[in-house]
């Protein structure tokens, strides 16, 4: 059984995330997704490789799509596939990318179309017909995409209602992680996932080199930014997607304006992003605890300090703040804001953390202003502004990849969504660390991985049970610790499931007309109808004893001093057994199956003879153990023959 | 060591016993122990216990199930219906009309049964002054008092109404179960006992604090002077109920409560102990109710509480994720409620007959669940409730609505308003509740536990629910009490209102119906289950029209049959009241169970599953065994239960165990195959027969006189070697190996 995984996109790059993972017969897409940097095809993951017979469509030929959040890169190239391509199976997301996809999917058709004069790739219509194929799911909800196929979101971070899925086929079981954030910030909560089994974790690893210290830090030196502008009496424009960060920023501004009782107006561009805002407060549960927790007394998503923006507003005198979209400066409203303040140097630009190539933002990120910027072949502006770069990404960084990786302990890891020679040294990370086999495919490579796959046997009570003496000696051994039901439950918290290991040893019986069923030995005898057989080995042996009295001669065993030979043997034996396994009693001691005792019989049928040496009144060692412990039975005697006891 | 392994033998026999022998500090230790142990035990079966049957949607069953070692209680309800018996405080609004109008000539339903009663209670005089006059206790389910706290170890809780007794039982300090509950169940429920404290509190500071931890009324000699119908209320047919009565819990002990709660989304899964994988799906009654599937290495069982087919505000009942249950506790009495009222119920309709012929018809089952006429039959209830509500107010009354179920006071509120404002009607509605805002403010921020034309509202950009609008508009008004002062200053009649309690016993309904009692325009609507002839008692000039409206509350028995047959469980736990009106359902394994009666449920499977590792499987070496054709193998590996499976690994490999494993050979050594086989390995033999005393078991004795001395005992159950020499005594045990079978 293998797991096959065909990266269309995200190989070794950001945008247009897609994975096609082929479990046990299913198969599922994790995101699709378009790429930002290109207009032509590439702009699409390469649906042709999704393998199909050729009678078969696209939707006999995939299980389902899921889709991780509502970031273009993840979702763009949905309603091309279900409209366009004819995918009609099903489709899960969380209930905010649900809500929030199509508001970011309509964006991006009118930047493209309406402003760029595109030809569109697909239409509203599309929009709202492939968002009514969509299935909304819940954080933790287990869903059973079909008979063998179980689904499950787990909390991502990253932006609202991004999820991690775990996607479960029969006893092989993968996640893919999407975009995540493994540290809280203002409006969201860190990824969260359960302890699972699993064969393959695909994880994204867009900082998969860099170390980040506290957000608070850059939080700080983004307001000091935007306030030192306002305070000169500059603009800010604050270019953003309509989701997600402008509502992040927008909170920690609104926060900052209501304690600093600033009056400078922030606008909105556009109805858009207000209106997320809507969605934003109905879907406040999927913030963080502390934005969560305060939603019966005010919801902080009602900004006091925001307005509409008009397009008069853009050459108006006057401090400002502006949120636009789209967030690179890829052409739009941003872009159209960005033409008229940049030239003047008491203004200020602030860049996300990540800019796709050929965007306006990325060629700003390099630069060093006063500079100049070419917008399209004619066009070059002088950029005299500030330039703030927002350093407070909502992807994970190295340290939150690893820590993740460590928590699941996957048998293999793929990487996506980063750049190659990045990927290149955390997969030699995550290799010498942990020991787990780590790929970074490129796009249209297939890696496959073998699957978990578990025997169903019926089990005799009688084993289940003698399963429990093992586990005994574990919790004795270790109540003189701190190990107490307590700790248990400490432990139990942030696990799924509570583990308790018990040593099973049984017999797994197969036959032509039952299933595999696994017994206890005892019950094996009854079975088979065949009677039980013991084989054992005695041996009997004389002792060393080199007691001799002033003479030199040697002192008589007296019966009195048997005991005390038995226990002196005891002693030497101790040594070399650990005290679990050797027992001593009056007449004999025991080594697993091993007895030995003092010879009383006059001629013994094991006994071996002494040697040159031997004496009536020699002490002969009777030795018995069963077949199974013949070695160590072997073991035992050459030790003891190597022992000098003494007699007295 | 070696009593430490002593007791533990006597543990694995005799596990109760085991129990007495621990002392106390031990026993949180030893417990799990203990609860292992019978996890595997073969000599328990699942047991059942019905506590309380309950009464309708307030006031829900309560059971206890023992399963694998664990005893699990469902629910944790209070029956504050009981609260008739105590009088409301004494309340002088100085603005009661004085006409006077006769008592109960309005009264528009039901009256046929309260003036039945009537007749029969002659003999003794019911009248307001009956009623006890002190602060209110609240009633629990008695039998769950009589079970050992400390015993239990998870609390399902189905709903929010099955919560309001749980902070008695989490402020025990002996409490030490898992408590599971939806997040909105949670949610709403501490909504519900925090509105509760806050509406005793009113009543605490009339009589002040109580000295006495047993108050005058629950004396024998003072009970026994209440009238008949009190009597029962308080102290059950056989006087046994009067242990459930509690004094009410504190702000405090709710909190306590809610920390104990973990809170579950719907079909998500929570292990309990590794054994038991638990899930809740939506049963559809009301926002955050839920069924409960139990799956644990030896039986699936599920937990169906009252669910119904037809939800207007909640997410639709989850049936088919309860598919693959061995047992099925249908705990759903709503159907004997609506068949003591024997006009309701008429026969089956002719849909169900068809069905029981040809049981493998899912889809016509599927079609006869999903029939909406439940649905329509509840929204002509509303579009009559809220015609009558209009009617009021036109004539100048006010509307009284003291109602608590959530999806039908939400579903109403949106039809009142919708009415009102197309009959240009300006009259205010009013939300009286110490927790009207939060309640509000939550319900907009829960679309995952709403049904899909809610959701679609959250697709679409609109806020869930148009209280916002409402508030804005200011035709609708939220108030934490009844005296806040800014309630006197907006106040205006008529007006409708929401408020609790729906006993009129506690909280603000009850200083509003005194008000409107005597106005022959006003409204009161009421749930039906409440005695009308103790309800108002103490209200004296009853000329307000009172609607006693009964609203789904479960499923009906044509369809509860219908669904057993789509699930097909083994055994259906059924409650014998509803046997009694129902034959349907005996072409099911159906045990029928009623209250405070325990039984076991027969084991279903001898064997466990459990699923082996393949490389583990593959690491086996496996032996054919003699005529049956069986092949066997010895295999050793680390079992886990997680998920209420077994699972079995290729475990690590303790240092301290020995090298080898003991072996086990089946079968006989034959003297003349053993001696073949010996010469075959240059082994040189001579043999001597010995016989013993007895004469029963014949020995065999081979001299090995080359390559060096050894002597091979042979008998029926066992061969022994005897030689100085390592490699000889291997070289045989491998000959004799080889006649036996050795796994
Ligand atoms: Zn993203
Ligand atoms: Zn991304
Ligand atoms: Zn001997």
């Amino acid at each position: 059984m293998a797991i096959e995984c065909l990266i269309l996109g995200a190989g070794q790059e950001v945008g247009k995330s897609c994975v096609v993972v082929t479990i046990n017969g299913k198969r599922i897409m994790f995101d699709c997704g378009m790429h930002m940097g290109y207009l032509d095809h590439r702009r699409y993951p390469d649906f042709s490789l999704i393998p199909r017979d050729a009678s078969e469509d696209f939707t006999s030929s995939l299980t389902c799509i899921i889709v991780t959040h509502f970031h273009l890169d993840h979702i763009g190239a949905l309603p091309y596939f279900t409209e366009v391509c004819g995918y009609k199976g099903p489709i899960y997301m969380t209930y905010p990318t649900k809500a929030l996809a199509p508001l970011m999917l309509e964006d991006y058709r009118k930047v493209m179309v309406d402003r760029r004069g595109e030809e569109e790739q697909f239409s509203s219509e599309h929009i709202a017909e492939c968002m009514q194929k969509v299935t909304a799911v819940d954080l933790k909800q287990t869903v059973q995409v079909d008979k063998e196929l179980q689904i499950r979101a787990y909390y991502a971070g990253h932006v609202l209602g991004a999820a991690m899925f775990y996607a479960k086929v029969g006893d092989a079981a993968v996640v893919y992680t999407g975009d995540y954030n493994m540290t809280p910030d203002r409006h969201l909560g860190a990824a969260q996932i359960d302890r699972l089994q699993l064969d393959l974790v695909i994880t994204e690893s867009t900082y998969a080199t860099t170390f980040r210290d506290s957000k608070y830090v850059r939080e700080r030196e983004f307001l000091k930014a935007v306030h030192n502008c306002v305070a000169g009496g500059g603009k800010v424009l604050i270019p953003s997607f309509a989701l997600g960060r402008a509502q992040e920023l927008c909170m920690l501004l609104d926060d900052y304006w209501e304690r600093m009782n600033l009056k400078i107006p922030i606008y909105f561009s556009a109805g858009l992003t207000i209106q997320a805002n809507i969605y934003y407060k109905t879907l406040i549960n999927w913030t963080s605890q502390k934005v969560k927790d305060s939603y019966a007394t005010r919801n902080p998503f009602d900004f006091k300090n925001v307005c509409k923006f008009e397009r008069a507003f853009i050459n108006a005198p006057g401090p400002c703040v502006l949120f636009a979209t789209p967030g690179m400066i890829s052409g739009g409203f941003s872009l159209e804001v960005f033409r008229q303040w940049a030239p003047h140097e008491g203004n200020l630009v602030t860049l996300p953390g990540y800019c796709v190539a050929g965007t306006v933002g990325h060629r700003l990120m390099s630069a060093k202003t006063p500079t100049q910027v070419n917008i399209d072949q004619n066009t070059q502006i002088d950029v005299r502004c500030q330039i703030h770069q927002l350093s407070f990404s909502p992807h994970t960084d190295a340290k939150g990849i690893m820590d993740l990786i460590k928590f699941l302990s996957p048998k293999h890891v793929i990487l996506v969504h980063g750049e190659k020679p990045k990927m290149e040294s955390l997969k030699g990370k995550i290799e010498s660390d942990f020991g787990i086999q780590c790929y970074f495919p490129a796009n249209n490579e297939t890696v496959s991985i073998p699957s978990t796959h578990y025997v169903k046997a019926d089990a005799s009570s009688t084993f289940l049970r003698s399963t429990l003496s093992p586990n005994f000696k574990f919790l004795r051994a270790s109540s003189g610790g701190n190990f107490s039901s307590d700790d248990m439950d400490m432990i139990a918290k942030p696990v799924l499931q509570v583990c308790d290991d018990r040593i099973a040893e049984g017999i797994l019986t197969t036959g032509r007309y039952q299933n595999p069923k696994i017994i206890h030995l005892k019950e094996l005898v009854l079975m088979s109808g065949e009677e039980s057989h013991k084989l054992q080995f005695a041996l009997c042996f004389p002792a060393r004893i080199t007691k001799m009295d002033e003479n030199g001669k040697l002192i008589p065993l007296a019966q009195e001093f048997v005991p005390s030979l038995l226990h002196q043997l005891f002693s030497k034996l101790s040594n070399e057994f650990s005290e679990a396994t050797i027992q001593e009693s009056d007449q004999n001691i025991q080594i697993e199956s091993f007895v030995v005792s003092i010879c009383s019989k006059e001629k013994c049928p094991h006994r071996v003879s002494a040697g040159p040496h031997d004496i009536s009144e020699a002490v002969y060692f009777c030795c018995m153990w069963s077949a199974a412990d013949e070695k160590l039975g072997w073991k035992v005697i050459s030790i003891m023959k190597k022992l000098e006891l003494s007699n007295g | 060591m070696a009593n430490s392994f002593c007791s533990l033998t006597s543990l694995l026999l005799y596990p109760s016993t085991f129990w007495l022998e621990v002392s106390l500090t031990d026993l949180q230790h030893y417990r799990s122990i203990l609860l292992k142990v019978e996890d595997f035990s073969l000599f328990t079966l699942m047991k059942f216990t019905c506590l309380s049957e309950g009464k309708g949607y307030h006031f829900p069953p309560c059971h206890i199930l023992n399963l694998c070692g664990f005893q699990l209680l469902f629910d944790c309800p209070l029956d504050l219906s009981a609260l008739s018996v105590f009088s409301p405080l004494p309340i002088n609004l100085s603005s009661v009309p004085d006409q006077c109008t006769s008592v109960c000539t309005c009264e528009t339903s039901l009256d046929s049964e309260c003036g039945r009663k009537k007749k029969q209670k002659v003999e003794k005089l019911l009248d307001a002054s009956s009623l006890i006059h002190a602060e209110p206790w609240y009633k629990t389910v008695k039998s769950l008092r009589l079970w050992n706290i400390s015993f239990i170890d998870v609390v399902f809780i189905s709903s929010p109404m099955g919560m309001l007794g749980l902070p008695f039982l989490t402020r025990n300090k002996d409490f030490s179960a898992k408590v599971y509950a939806t997040e909105a169940t949670a949610r709403l429920g501490k909504l519900m006992m925090e509105e509760l404290v806050e509406m005793h509190k009113e009543i605490l500071q009339f009589y002040g604090p109580q000295e006495s931890s047993c108050p005058e009324w629950m004396r024998w000699n003072e009970i026994e002077l209440l009238p008949s119908a009190l009597k029962e209320i308080l102290s059950g047919r056989d006087g046994e109920d009067l242990g459930g009565w509690m004094p009410l819990y504190s702000a405090a002990d709710v909190s306590e409560c809610m920390r104990k709660v973990q809170s579950l989304k719907y079909a998500e899964e929570a292990c309990y102990n590794g054994t038991l994988s638990i899930k809740a799906f939506s049963s559809g009654l009301d926002i955050g109710t839920c069924n409960w599937s139990i799956i644990s290495p030896k039986q699936n069982i599920t937990y169906l509480s009252s669910s119904t087919f037809a939800s207007a505000t909640a997410t639709k009942f989850d049936y088919n994720a309860l598919h693959g249950s061995d047992v099925i506790i249908f705990s759903d009495f709503s159907a004997s409620n609506v068949i003591d009222k024997k006009d309701d119920y008429n026969g089956f309709s002719p849909g169900v007959s068809k069905l029981s012929g040809e049981d493998d018809d899912r889809e016509s089952i599927t079609e006869f669940l999903l029939n909406t006429d439940e649905l329509a039959e509840e929204s002509d209830k509303l579009a009559f409730l809220c015609s009558c509500t209009l009617d009021s107010v036109k004539a100048g009354g006010s509307v009284l609505i003291p109602i608590a179920r959530l999806g039908t006071v939400l579903q109403l509120l949106e039809h009142i308003t919708f009415s009102l404002q197309s009959s240009n009607l300006k009259v205010p509605i009013f939300i009286i509740s110490s927790v009207a805002e939060e309640l509000l403010a939550l319900l907009n921020v829960i679309p995952e536990w709403l049904c899909k034309q809610r959701q679609d509202k959250l697709y679409s950009g609109q806020p869930l629910f148009d209280f916002m609008d409402l508030l804005n508009e200011k035709r609708l008004f939220l108030f934490p009490a009844i005296h806040s002062p800014k309630l006197l200053s907006i106040w205006q009649e008529p007006c409708i209102v929401f408020c609790p309690h729906w006993s009129l016993r506690i909280g603000p309904a009850v200083h509003l119906l005194q008000r409107w009692c005597a106005d022959e325009n006003s409204l009161l609507v009421m749930e039906e289950g409440l005695d009308a002839n103790i309800t108002f008692l103490p209200f004296k000039l009853m000329a307000i029209k009172v609607l006693q409206c009964s609203f789904l509350s479960g499923m009906k028995l044509q369809k509860a049959e219908s669904l057993m047959k789509l699930l097909k469980p083994k055994y259906v736990l059924f409650p014998e009241k509803l046997k009694q009106i129902e034959s349907c359902l005996r072409s099911f394994s159906c045990i029928y169970y009623s209250e405070n009666e325990t039984f076991g449920i027969p084991k279903l499977k001898d064997c466990s599953e459990v699923d082996i590792a393949i490389d583990l499987a593959c690491q086996l070496s496996h032996t054919k065994l003699g005529k049956e054709n069986v092949s066997v193998a010895r295999m050793k590996g680390e079992l886990f239960v997680e998920q209420g499976k077994n699972r079995l690994l290729n475990g690590n490999e303790h240092s301290g165990s020995s090298q080898t494993r003991p072996f086990l050979c089946l079968g006989g050594v034959n003297l003349q195959n053993l001696l073949t086989t010996l010469q075959k390995k240059g082994i040189t033999t001579r043999v001597e027969d010995v016989t013993t005393t007895d004469g029963s078991d014949k020995t065999y004795l081979v001299h090995v006189l080359e390559p060096k001395h050894a002597l091979i005992e042979v008998s029926a159950a066992r061969t022994k070697v005897s030689t100085g020499d390592e490699s000889l005594s291997s070289n045989i045990s491998e000959a004799i190996c080889t006649i036996l079978n050795v796994i």
